[in-house]
């Protein structure tokens, strides 16, 4: 059984302080936005640091970090923005694991550099997850705690670490971003492009952009030349992922990020590749941006080589595939039991669980869809 | 029109465009909502999630586990296989409504745009059945089609600071219900007791892409409070009434 305690109390919450994990996936087309956190890097590069899986929850600030009492010892690692992290008063190191003893304070000083640090906790918090995930989507008040930000006197939970503390495992030489204040963002083309004339393609791939104030966790509105549309910036609305670059009636691009709506009206010139997300969601307003079209593969290759980064911290999670009922004695991250239907046709979802199982015991990191065995029985 | 062969268009490195047409139409709408069935019941490893709109389906992939051709071919197959049919049980969801007064401030504005009495406006408004082209925007909200020409209305000049869930309304051409409390500049002729959407319910949302619905009017408010309270206690038996393929528009 994986038992939860409590683990951190909020002393202050800092500007905007949220529990992440990597975002709310399977439930787009019920209209419900992925959210997770924004630089997905670092917060599965602090869930490695501590042993978690990369799914773990962790806690997302933003430029001005939270104060934090820890209730238990913990191994906890911070990532993200250069926030010069103090526990009771002394520097302690990012992108490491650090051994935290219980009664200690955590402090996030105002970033050097970035805008969003990444804790986490040996063992993952332990809010209930919801439709899947433990991200915390403020608009409609659903997951992370009670779906609101963090409050002082809050207190926030652990899982119980699967194996002992370590705090050995260290993050390759190089692996640490800088993020700047500038960045080139490499983008794929589409799936719009075909809406805009040569000259606004042109417009799109050499002009400066800076990050508007008009920026949070939906999405960053970029302020620059205007992108020039072959007729109207109007489609039949689709779908969008995280990183495009919409472009409406006013030529000026917005990058849609983790709390975007699921669909969107307005042309999509192109998309932020993954590799090159966490320079997003670490600008600060101000910050400037340009765009460089590249291939597929060339995007592949960037996102391999920080694959390769979190690979090097620590192997990646096993993934158990369970494929029939006869697997027993398999338990989400909170302890509760899962049971799994086998039979098919099997539609529509009525479940998906995803965490940590312990089979043969042995430690597993599971996602799992549950389906119905019939439609119709309801 | 449906194109004669699907246009994939990358979104992206890790989600791609399925497009199958050009319109908003029920019959382009259904080839996007079995292709979308085909996946929630074929698991291709590597797919993490896919969403139906109007005319496409958005994939969403990890490209370290499927590259972006044998995501094509594999999507390619399950287009050209004879999948399940999305209309082949299609329902009509029954959403009860207070239409007027407090529930509905705006239903007075948009009788007097049509022309016609605020109790025409009811009798057109729940006479129509809608269909759920998709769900979008925000959590288990209906992207509907199907309004009445006449009950067309533009929207307020100036948007609604907030909205209440389950408010009715109509902009230009669309109508819909809010599923949660937002801000917008929706006409509003009524609303519904009804949960659109509950986290702890599943599915979450109350309608899915590819069902119809039809607005049924409550008496009065003590019947709104009646269908409420069942709601709210998850007690409330939605009515789901069977369509009959003939019965479709095409």
């Amino acid at each position: 059984m994986t038992a939860a305690s409590p683990a951190l109390e909020i002393i202050q919450p800092g500007m905007l302080t949220t529990v992440q994990d990597t975002g709310r996936y399977g439930y787009q087309r019920f209209g419900m936005p992925v959210a997770g956190a924004m630089d997905s890097f670092a917060l599965r590069a602090a869930n490695r640091l501590v042993g978690n899986p990369d799914r773990a929850a962790c806690l997302e600030t933003t430029v001005l970090g939270p104060q934090i009492r820890l209730l238990a010892d913990a191994c906890i690692a911070i990532t993200g923005a250069a926030v010069a992290p103090l526990l009771d008063g002394e520097p302690i190191p990012m992108w490491q694991p650090v051994l935290a003893p219980e009664g200690s304070l955590l402090a996030f000083q105002a970033p050097q550099d970035g805008l969003r640090a990444y804790l986490a906790i040996a063992g993952g918090i332990a809010v209930p997850p919801v439709m899947g995930s433990r991200s915390t989507y403020i608009k409609a008040a659903i997951g992370g705690l009670n779906g609101r930000a963090l409050a002082a006197r809050d207190i926030l939970s652990a899982y119980e670490p699967p194996t002992p503390p370590r705090a050995n495992r260290r993050i390759p030489h190089g692996g640490i971003p800088a993020y700047g204040s500038q960045a080139q963002l490499r983008v794929v083309l589409g799936p719009q492009n075909a809406a805009f004339t040569r000259q606004g393609i042109r417009t799109f791939l050499t002009s400066e952009y800076a990050v508007s104030i008009y920026s949070d966790r939906m999405g960053y509105r970029l302020e620059g030349a205007a992108i020039e549309h072959t007729d109207g910036a109007d489609i039949i609305s689709d779908g969008a992922p995280m990183g495009a670059v919409q472009v409406p009636g006013d030529g000026k691009p917005i990058i849609l990020l983790a709390d975007r709506g699921t669909t969107g009206g307005y042309t999509k010139i192109a998309a932020v590749i993954t590799a090159d997300l966490p320079k997003v969601a670490q600008a600060m307003p101000g910050g400037v941006f340009t765009f460089r079209a590249v291939s597929l593969d060339e995007a592949r290759a960037a996102l391999r080589e920080q694959q390769a980064i979190l690979d090097a911290i620590a192997a990646p999670p096993k993934l158990a595939l369970i494929s029939d009922s006869a697997v027993s004695d398999i338990l989400d991250y909170g302890g509760n039991p899962i049971t799994l239907a086998s039979a098919a046709p099997i539609t529509p979802i009525l479940q998906r669980r995803s965490g940590r199982a312990r089979i043969n015991g042995e430690d597993f990191d599971i996602d799992i869809t549950i389906r119905r065995a019939n439609p119709d029985a309801d | 029109m449906i194109y004669p062969e699907p246009k994939f268009l990358p979104a992206g490195d890790a989600a791609l465009v399925v497009e199958l047409g050009d319109a908003i139409s029920p019959e382009i709408n259904r080839k996007a909502l079995s292709l979308s069935l085909a996946l929630e019941k074929g698991g291709i490893p590597g797919i993490f999630d896919f969403l139906p709109t109007y005319r496409s389906v958005l994939v969403f992939y990890d490209p370290l586990a499927l590259s972006p051709a044998a995501l094509q071919d594999a999507l390619t197959r399950l287009l050209q296989s004879p999948g399940e049919d999305a209309d082949s049980a299609p329902q009509a969801i029954h959403i009860p409504v207070l239409y007027g007064g407090d529930m509905g401030p705006d239903i007075g504005f948009v009788a007097q745009h049509a022309g016609i009495s605020e109790r025409e406006v009811v009798r057109i408004h729940s006479g129509g059945r809608y269909l759920v082209y998709m769900m979008g925007f925000s959590p288990g909200f209906a992207y509907l089609g199907g309004l009445d020409p006449r009950l067309a209305t533009p929207r307020l000049q100036s948007p609604r600071a907030e909205i209440p869930a389950g408010a009715v309304g109509i902009a230009d051409a669309q109508t819909g219900v809010y599923p949660v409390a937002s801000p917008g500049g929706w006409q509003l002729i009524g609303r519904t007791p009804l949960k659109l959407f509950d986290p702890d319910r599943s599915p979450p949302a109350l309608l899915a892409a590819g069902d119809y619905v039809r607005f049924v009017p409550l008496d009065d408010a003590d019947h709104y409070q009646a269908v409420l309270r069942q709601a709210q206690a998850d007690a409330y038996p939605i009515t789901k009434e069977a369509i009959t393929k003939e019965a479709l528009p095409e």
